[in-house]
């Protein structure tokens, strides 16, 4: 009954977007691009290029883009891949806001007027390129991967299984979902002062493998975050998990992490241990 | 954590290019009301922290005599500073409520849980709870300086 109701639900708030956009014209529109233009090898300074181009109400701003580049300016420097919002390589301010270009209709945005920046605290590389570098780096320090005292992960002859409930995975399936788009570390205002700052992305990533019943590296990853540049710079503005196109949560994860830190979240990872543990015997 | 990590981020000077610094928190436009409470804690902790100094050195005027302690006492009887006064009720009172509220998300409390996201996603983190404790702390904080209000120009 609840599949079915949020089944209805869904398809009405399509159904909503689908009028929303209905009203604009089937015929081709034109928008005007306004495309952030930075080369620093060549030259410090930065501008605004601007384009004039044609939109259909599927366009998504990396098609208008990639007709810019296409069509009017080659040198555009646009980093993207899969164009359905699973490689998170597109991101990129629209219109003010850190989003996914593949993911960004030019219907849903209001005006014709769309100006693409690179997405803020990430260095710029060329034009709407960011460097991850640091991002990665963050995401490394926190360990991203299992670690289990018990499981032999060289001797294949000595392989374990992992035995989860559904239950246990629901903790930490929804971080799992990060494409490391970066948009969540772009709306950060903790990482625009804090460069040391892992940001949402990381925190949320430590909090992934804490929630993991399989990883048993929970007070070495808590130790990781908890220093001055660490999880306490973060003041739950919210902002990562508004931005977020996965509905990964980071700003969830980060409070849940800082939970484990002054030990008010440690039973439910407990209960699931024991509860893993009883499974394991029957 | 302190690694290759930090030394690679300061070694280069460039690391800070494109970052927003102080922008990024002085601009709660864009991303929804939590990012304003963010702000409006921040500028009344601020405010908060500069009456507090100016307040050490009115109550230390004490120990100049009486006369000096009498004539700051009367900066605080003008029409400004009655406003000034206002100002902090309301300050105090939203940085406290607010606080309060953050208090109860740092220990991951009011959050609801992680589950299977599903479209159009929707963050569980700033769910309504949250949102009532933001207009809560508002509300307070529109009662008190209304209420101080009500007090200090009774008088006049």
């Amino acid at each position: 009954m609840t599949a079915l109701l949020s089944i209805k639900t869904r398809r009405t708030k399509l159904g909503h977007d689908e009028k929303k956009e209905s009203t604009l014209e089937d015929s081709r529109k034109v928008v005007h691009l306004r495309v952030y233009r930075k080369n620093p090898k060549q030259d410090k300074s930065s501008h605004f290029d601007k384009f004039e181009v044609p939109v259909q109400r599927w366009t998504t701003v990396l098609d208008a883009l990639l007709h810019a580049k296409e069509y009017l300016d080659k040198s555009i420097a646009i980093r993207y891949s899969c164009r359905m919002a699973s490689c998170g390589s597109c991101g990129m301010k629209i219109n003010g806001i850190p989003r996914l270009a593949c993911y960004t209709k030019i219907s849903e945005i209001d005006g014709n007027i769309i100006t693409c920046e690179p997405l803020p605290n990430f260095p710029v590389i060329r034009d709407l390129v960011g460097d991850f570098s640091d991002f990665f780096d963050h995401h490394g320090a926190m360990e991203p991967f299992i670690h289990n005292q018990n499981v032999d992960i060289i001797d294949k002859n000595r392989l374990t299984e992992f035995i989860q409930t559904p239950e246990d995975v629901e903790n930490y399936l929804q971080f799992s979902y990060c494409i490391k788009c970066g948009l969540c570390y772009s709306a950060c205002p903790s990482v625009g002062s804090d460069t040391r700052f892992p940001g949402p992305q990381a925190l949320a990533q430590a909090y992934r493998y804490v929630a993991d019943n399989r990883d048993d590296a929970t007070q070495s990853r808590l130790n990781i975050v908890d220093n001055k540049h660490g999880i306490w710079r973060c003041h739950f503005a919210g902002s990562c998990s508004v931005v977020c196109p996965k509905g990964v949560d980071p700003a969830l994860g980060i409070q849940l992490l800082r939970g484990h830190l002054v030990n008010f979240s440690k039973n439910d990872k407990k209960l699931a241990e024991s509860r893993t543990r009883d499974l394991g015997k029957t | 954590m302190k690694s290759s990590n930090e030394d690679r981020i300061y070694s280069d000077g460039n690391r800070r290019e494109n970052h927003e610094g102080l922008k990024a928190w002085l601009n709660p436009s864009r991303y929804g009301w939590e990012r304003i409470s963010y702000w409006l804690q921040r500028l009344t902790g601020v405010f908060l922290l500069i009456y507090f100094v100016g307040h050490v050195i009115e109550t230390s005027s004490l120990v100049d005599g009486k006369d000096a302690w009498n004539a700051m006492l009367e900066l605080t009887q003008t029409t400004w500073g009655h406003l000034f006064l206002i100002l902090v009720i309301g300050t105090s009172t939203f940085h406290s409520a607010n606080g309060i509220r953050l208090l109860f998300t740092e220990t991951g409390r009011g959050l609801g849980k992680p589950g299977r996201p599903d479209y159009p996603y929707s963050p569980v983190s700033l769910n309504y709870r949250q949102k009532s404790g933001i207009w809560i702390a508002l509300i307070l904080a529109a009662t008190a300086m209304l209420y101080g209000a009500s007090i200090l120009f009774a008088g006049e």
